[in-house]
């Protein structure tokens, strides 16, 4: 492999790697803070990419579509949790995962009558739609650059909410002694309810910007879903830094492996994962 | 959690019983069915062991059960029946070293962190097969002729025919419940309650605890394998999808819907999880909405899985009555 | 009390046994003339739905067209939706023939499934007719009287498509596929063409089924820089790597070729990306067909949308049939004669008129198409009556 392959590669394995942190932050703060384990996750992200394909065909434009889009998703995480979550939280880890997995076939069926099971292709917007030249044959879709620059961004924001502000504050504070926090007259509940609709809305946020370059499709949440829950458990936790390094290390480890070992290349995010977990068991971080 | 409920022998009994007739008037595509449900229960009550009597919620039992399967598939021969002698040692084998080696890795880890790893290595079992040359890679795997025992050269029972197989299944269904049962009033299984209910206590008390619970992971993992051979004998087919979570999250379901810590509730949850998804599929094609919907309740309402429901139905009629 | 709860466990498994015991296999006598029963397994749910209902409107449509009968019997259905599901594969198919003792089983899609519902009918000797998967093995090691195929092998298509990539001087390809059977069959038919006409294939490049992470892929192609690249991909994959393909401005500087199925039922989702595009298929828009002329009015106003190659061979599976129901004048007992009758009919297809080799496969025109809009237009014959060579059929 020449060095401008290698570094096209690398760029590569930077994007998936980028997306994948997106769609498994709100996995693993919900899990961190909540202590909920939530399998539907990956329907969340399928709801976005469906969302993102609706409202573009309604609108015309994705920007439009995506803001809705995060407004819809962040009201439905807000009611979800309400209806539903919030019942969990005294609820063992066991009938966590079976309800999310009930919840699971749920949202797919309700996807497939109201949406139908056709594949759909969304627009990439005229702005983005230029590549760069990068070799004589390979050009690289601004697009995919737009993705991994908002994926950053929106890696600095969490953090900085996460540890610069009140609300992060009450946030970790939460998670670590919910009564106590209630006693000090913060509204634990909101809190908890404005956590997971933030985990529902990034999911499907990442499905929405995801979906000009993947298609649409029945089942594309499930396996988004697994590779989400490597990320977290080599990542640690509850950790969004731990799931922004475990996610470019899996997007390292898929894009080289699928060139240099192609019969295996399954294999090698769980291969890494195994290694971890012989290193550290609950991951490489462990705090948020 | 609720204590084992006491066994009633004639409850028991009768049920054999009802089981061994069948096939003498039922048809042949529900002899068929009830056959698979059987299965579903050795496989159920394996994981019963792990997570209603030990405490281990294991996300990825369906690896032992596949990986047995496969062994059946790669051990028996292309253009002759394999011999029962070697064939189900060799699957049963298989799927114990595997979880001996897996239980290795996740036993080191616990609660959540458990559930999450064994459902990760659970899907590198399933990418193993579904992408390397080892099986038929998605598409499966084939054996043209079923296992059959043979003493010197009279065939004793040939698992390609119906009746013999159904009747195999159901030997190692009660073989199976009866060791369970047994193993259960034994010293380690005495000791995976004690885990259970307090590891920290059972440490202090000087238990060996890891390999307790490894003990019971890889007889889990084996009896899963029992499954796991008469799966691929039923239809001499295998398919990656076997190993994949969505069956390790079925059998979790059986083991609930059925009510976890009881083994009858394991066997009636696999019943009842099998019969739902034939009486949904019939009704509408959106059925898996009504799997997850049953799914949904009963986590909801019904903590204590359906062998809880008599007890619940009788509070109700009855009214009042004590707590607990 | 816990003798209650058991007792109670008890009556309500075995109440639940008995009634599976009642639960009637469909009743084997009619009311008034015997009606055939075809047992339709197709997928109705999930990415392959679409082709699904296709396949079952083609079917219904040559039905109607014969006044509601097949051959001069009425029918009845039975539908099973196998979910693209092979590990469920052995039971669907068990449901349809030994629960409502179908006269003849037709499906499926997905190769996977298929595989199994062939092993399952050879064994149970059920006929069985393919309206679409096109596994070799299906017409090739597995062959059998009671087995019929009326769509394609994977090995027709690419095969064509390997002699036109030579025909355009394309010395070295690069071949990229999803790692199953179908993947396999297509890059190996495309190769065994492409290097007898003295082309190389420099290098196979799969990915794991049904992975749609292209990039790295792309990238090596990239660098590999050949003359062109044949490619197999269908359904929501097939859309996903035209538009990757195009967006990493390898359409313009490597010419991208496929089976049909890479343009087939996906325009709609890949816009521009697809123009242009060559592809090889049994069935394309503008043929200057009579029948195809008529199939495709009548169908469009009876389902308000227009044909596929799907629809085309579920109504090619129902004609096939009905060759065999008229000589046998309805009487399914007689499979000997009713399979002689299917094995010389000759169809006339939307796509041409076509027999079936000895392995029971269509004996087709593969036609070279180009996209122009939304539209596979076609632009040539790409291989004449062209039969699969059923390696491993021992009939």
């Amino acid at each position: 492999m020449d060095l401008t392959t290698f570094l096209i590669q690398l760029l590569n394995a930077l994007q998936y790697g980028l997306l994948l942190f997106l769609v498994a932050s709100g996995l693993t703060l919900i899990f961190g803070i909540m202590g909920i384990i939530n399998l539907a996750h990956g329907s969340f992200y399928m709801m976005g990419a469906y969302m993102a394909f609706a409202l573009t065909s309604a609108t015309g434009n994705l920007f439009v579509a995506i803001l809705l889009g995060i407004v819809l998703s962040a009201l439905i995480g807000f009611l979800l949790e309400w209806g539903l979550f919030s019942r969990l939280y005294k609820r063992d880890h066991l009938d966590q995962v079976l309800l999310t997995y009930g919840l699971i076939l749920m949202f797919e069926e309700i996807r497939s009558m109201i949406v139908g099971d056709d594949v759909h292709g969304v627009r990439i917007p005229e702005i983005l739609s230029a590549s760069i030249q990068l070799s004589e044959t390979l050009s690289y879709p601004v697009y995919r650059l737009f993705m991994s620059a908002v994926c950053i961004v929106l890696a600095v924001l969490m953090y900085w909410l996460i540890r610069h502000t009140r609300l992060g504050m009450m946030i970790r504070a939460g998670s670590s002694n919910r009564e106590m926090v209630q006693s000090l007259g913060i509204n634990i509940d909101l809190i908890y309810r404005l956590v997971f609709a933030l985990g529902v809305t990034l999911a499907a946020f990442a499905g929405m910007l995801a979906a000009p370059v993947s298609s649409v499709y029945p089942g594309m949440g499930n396996q988004v879903l697994i590779i989400c829950f490597v990320v977290v458990v080599i990542g640690g936790v509850g950790s969004v830094w731990g799931a922004l390094v475990a996610a470019l290390l899996i997007g390292l480890a898929d894009t080289f492996g699928k060139v240099i070992i192609p019969d295996f290349a399954g294999l090698t995010v769980y291969l890494l994962m195994a290694v971890v977990l012989l290193w550290r068991p609950e991951g490489i971080f462990r705090r948020i | 959690m609720s204590s084992a409920i006491k066994t009633s022998r004639s409850a028991l009994l009768a049920t054999l019983l009802v089981l061994s007739i069948f096939p003498l008037f039922g048809s042949d595509y529900y002899s068929e069915l009830l056959t698979k449900i059987m299965i579903m229960a050795i496989f159920a009550m394996s994981l019963d062991l792990l997570v209603g009597f030990t405490g281990l919620v294991s996300f990825g039992h369906a690896a032992f059960f596949g990986i047995a399967a496969y062994a059946v598939v790669l051990v028996s021969p292309q253009y002759d029946p394999a011999s029962l002698w070697l064939v189900l040692p060799a699957a049963v084998l298989a799927a114990a070293v595997a979880a001996f080696v897996i239980g290795l890795f996740v036993l080191r880890t616990k609660g959540i962190y458990f559930i999450m790893v064994t459902l990760a290595f659970a899907q590198m079992i399933y990418f193993v097969f579904h992408d390397s040359p080892l099986g038929g890679g998605s598409d499966g795997v084939f054996i043209n002729f079923k296992p059959e025992l043979r003493i010197g050269e009279t065939q004793l029972l040939d698992l390609g025919n119906a009746a013999h197989f159904y009747y195999i299944v159901l030997l190692l269904l009660v073989a199976t419940y009866v060791f369970l049962r047994i193993l259960l009033r034994s010293p380690l299984g005495h000791a995976l309650a004690g885990i259970k209910s307090n590891e920290h206590r059972m440490l202090s008390l000087g238990f060996p605890v890891f390999l307790y619970k490894l003990a019971g992971f890889v007889i889990a993992g084996a009896l899963a394998g029992v499954a796991g051979f008469l799966s691929a004998c039923q239809f001499g087919f295998v398919t990656p999808e076997i190993l994949s979570w969505h069956q390790s999250g079925n059998v979790l379901l059986m083991v609930i819907l059925g009510g976890i810590g009881t083994l009858n509730g394991a066997a009636i949850g696999a019943f009842a999880f099998v019969v739902l998804q034939e009486v949904f599929s019939a009704l509408t094609k959106h059925w898996q909405f009504l799997m997850g919907t049953v799914i949904v309740l009963v986590v909801m309402l019904l903590p204590g899985g359906l062998a809880s429901l008599t007890q619940r139905v009788r509070r109700l009629l009855v009214g009042g009555g004590s707590n607990g | 009390m816990s003798h209650e709860v058991n007792r109670r466990q008890f009556l309500i498994s075995s109440a639940a046994v008995a009634a599976g015991l009642a639960l009637p296999s469909a009743p084997l006598f009619a009311q008034g003339a015997k009606k055939v029963r075809v047992g339709l397994m197709l997928p109705y749910t999930g990415t392959y739905a679409a082709l699904g209902n296709a396949i079952t409107n083609g079917f219904k449509l040559a039905v109607e067209q014969g006044g509601g009968k097949l051959g001069g019997s009425e029918v009845e259905y039975f539908t099973v939706d196998d979910e693209s599901d092979a590990a469920k594969a052995p039971e669907n198919a068990n449901k349809l023939i030994k629960r409502d003792n179908v006269d003849v089983l037709v499906g499926t899609v997905h190769s996977g499934v298929a595989l199994a519902m062939t092993r399952v009918a050879r064994e149970a000797k059920a006929l069985l007719i393919v309206p679409n998967a096109g596994a070799d093995e299906i017409t090739g090691p597995l062959c059998a009287p009671n087995i019929f195929r009326t769509s394609f092998s994977a090995w027709q298509p690419a095969y064509a498509m390997g002699n036109v990539m030579a025909e355009r001087k394309h010395k070295n390809v690069v071949t990229l596929s999803w790692k199953y059977s179908f993947g396999e069959q297509s890059v190996a038919g495309f190769k065994e063409a492409f290097e007898k006409a003295g082309g190389k294939v420099v290098k196979e490049l799969y990915l794991p089924f049904p992975n749609v992470e292209f990039q790295p892929y792309l990238t090596e192609i990239a660098a590999l820089k050949p003359d062109a690249v044949f490619v197999f991909f269908a359904g929501g994959g097939a859309v996903k790597f035209v538009k990757d393909y195009a967006a990493a401005g390898l359409k313009s500087t490597i010419p991208l070729y496929g089976s049909g199925f890479l343009t087939d039922g996906t325009l709609e989702a890949q816009g521009d990306a697809a123009e242009g595009l060559l592809t090889t298929l049994h069935y394309a828009d503008g043929l200057d067909i009579p029948k195809d002329k008529e199939f495709r009015a009548a169908y469009a106003s009876a389902f308000k949308m227009q044909p596929d190659v799907y629809a085309v061979q579920g109504y090619d599976a129902a004609q096939l049939f009905a060759t065999g129901l008229a000589a046998v004048k309805g009487d399914v007992g007689k499979r000997d004669e009713l399979v002689k009758a299917m094995e010389s009919a000759t169809i006339d297809s939307p796509r041409g008129k076509f027999t079936l080799s000895k392995a029971h496969n269509p004996v087709q025109d593969i036609y070279l198409r180009k996209v122009e809009g939304k539209e596979n237009k076609v632009v040539s014959v790409a291989a004449k009556a062209l039969a699969d060579p059923a390696r491993g059929c021992r009939m």
